[in-house]
C-alpha cells in the first residue's frame, strides 16, 4: 500500500502515524507541506531516517513541492528519493491501494 | 457491478470543530446501501466522535452524535477504536456511546460494534482493505 | 488501470485541489483511465464558475473545466456538500428556489453514491484533502 502524507511533521502527527501503521518496505510519499519532513537538520529527521533504515520504508518526496518550498537537495535527508507526478502515478499503480494521511 | 470490496472509513478528526466527521458519517450511511464489506476506524482525535454526552445546547450546531447509533441498522458493524488514542486522551471504553448491531448469524443477538484494537491490529486490518477513505 | 480521485478542499485555500489536478493529468498522460473526480467537503468550491482569480495566478476552476472537455473526465460535485456551501446547477437552483446558479462547465452535481461507485469501479481511489 502506498502512503501519502501532506502535513508537516512540525504541525501534525500524520507522518508519525503513517510510520507506525506502514508495514516494512512500504512506499511513503511526502507531498504538499509533508515535504518539510525531509530537512536533514530538523528535529524530525531521525524519525525519517529510522523509518528508512530500520523499517526499509521507501520514502519519496514530490520534487515540485520541494522546489516550491525552497528545499534544496543539500538540505535533504540522503535516503529520500525525489519523484515527479508520473512517479506518483506509478507508485499508486504498483501499490494495491493508497492511504492518504491527512 | 464488481465483486464486494472491503472498505474502511478512517476517522482522525474531532467532531464539531470541522465538518469532516459529520460529512464522513454521511458517506458511511450512503455507502451502506452498496452492500460492501465496510468498517470504520477511529484514531487520534477521531475517538472524540464517539464520546457520550455530546450536547449542542444553544450553539445551533447539529448534534450528529446520536446518528452513530443508527450504524448498526445500516449493517455497519465493525467500529475499530485505537486503544492508545483513547488512553492518550484519558478516556476508557465506558466514556464512549454504547453502539450495537444485531448479529443475524446468532438469532439477531445484540452485540457491541466498538472493538478496541492495538495499532498493530489496526495496521493489519488496514492492509486487508481494498479501499481506504480518510476523514 | 482505472483511477478515481477525491478532492476534499477548496481551491486556493488548500493545495489539495492543485495536487489532485496534476495527479489527474499524470494519470491520463500515463495512459490510464480516469473514471471520475469526486468533489466533497469544501472541495465542491472547485465547481463554481464565478471564481475570478487574479490574472497572474492559475485558474483552478477553468483548469478542471478544460480537463473535462479535453479528456472527457467525469467531474462530480456532491449535492449535499454543494447545497451547504451554495454551489448549484440550473436544476438545483430551481428546486431550491434560488435566484442564481453557479456550476462551472464540465461539472455535474450528483449524490454521494457516485463516490462509493467511483471507489468500487476504479482499481485505485486517491484522496486529496486536509
Amino acid at each position: 500500500m502506498l502512503h501519502t502524507v501532506n502535513k508537516s511533521p512540525y504541525e501534525k502527527n500524520s507522518l508519525q502515524r503513517c510510520f507506525e501503521y506502514a508495514t516494512d518496505g512500504s512506499p511513503v510519499l511526502l507531498i504538499e507541506n509533508g515535504v518539510y519532513a525531509v530537512l536533514a537538520a530538523g528535529s524530525h529527521a531521525s524519525m525519517v531516517e529510522e523509518a528508512i533504515s530500520q523499517h526499509q520504508l521507501r520514502v519519496y518526496a514530490l520534487g515540485s513541492d520541494l522546489k516550491l518550498r525552497g528545499i534544496s537537495k543539500e538540505q535533504m535527508i540522503a535516503g529520500v528519493l525525489v519523484i515527479d507526478y508520473v512517479g506518483f502515478v506509478n507508485l499508486a499503480a504498483e501499490s494495491d491501494k493508497v492511504q492518504s494521511w491527512l | 457491478m464488481a465483486a464486494i470490496k472491503k472498505m474502511m472509513y478512517i476517522n482522525r478528526t474531532a467532531p464539531h470543530g470541522t465538518v469532516y466527521a459529520l460529512e464522513g458519517l454521511e458517506v458511511v450511511l450512503i455507502g451502506a446501501a452498496f452492500e460492501q464489506d465496510v468498517s470504520m476506524a477511529f484514531m487520534d482525535d477521531g475517538v472524540f466522535q464517539l464520546l457520550k454526552g455530546q450536547d449542542a445546547g444553544d450553539t445551533g450546531i447539529k448534534n450528529f452524535a446520536p446518528t452513530y447509533r443508527a450504524l448498526g441498522d445500516y449493517d455497519v458493524q465493525k467500529l475499530y477504536v485505537d486503544k492508545v488514542s483513547l488512553q492518550e486522551r484519558g478516556l476508557v471504553l465506558e466514556d464512549l456511546q454504547h453502539l450495537t448491531y444485531e448479529d443475524e448469524d446468532e438469532d439477531y443477538a445484540e452485540k457491541p460494534s466498538i472493538r478496541l484494537v492495538s495499532r498493530q491490529e489496526l495496521s493489519v486490518l488496514m492492509d486487508q482493505q481494498d479501499v481506504l477513505f480518510n476523514f | 488501470m482505472k483511477f478515481s480521485i477525491m478532492v476534499n478542499e477548496a481551491p486556493y485555500s488548500h493545495q489539495a485541489a492543485d495536487t489532485a489536478y496534476h495527479f489527474a493529468k499524470a494519470v491520463l498522460a500515463q495512459g490510464h483511465e480516469l473514471f471520475r473526480v469526486f468533489f466533497y467537503h469544501d472541495g465542491v468550491n472547485n465547481g463554481t464558475r464565478l471564481a475570478t482569480p487574479p490574472q497572474d495566478d492559475r485558474n483552478v476552476v477553468a483548469r478542471w473545466s478544460a480537463l473535462a472537455q479535453e479528456s472527457d473526465v467525469d467531474l462530480v460535485v456532491c449535492v449535499a456538500a454543494a447545497q451547504r456551501r451554495g454551489i448549484a446547477d440550473v436544476d438545483e437552483a430551481r428546486r431550491n428556489s434560488k435566484d442564481a446558479d453557479n456550476l462551472a462547465p464540465g461539472f455535474r452535481i450528483s449524490g454521494l453514491g457516485q463516490l462509493i461507485e467511483a471507489a468500487i469501479e476504479a482499481d485505485r481511489l486517491v484522496e486529496f484533502g486536509d
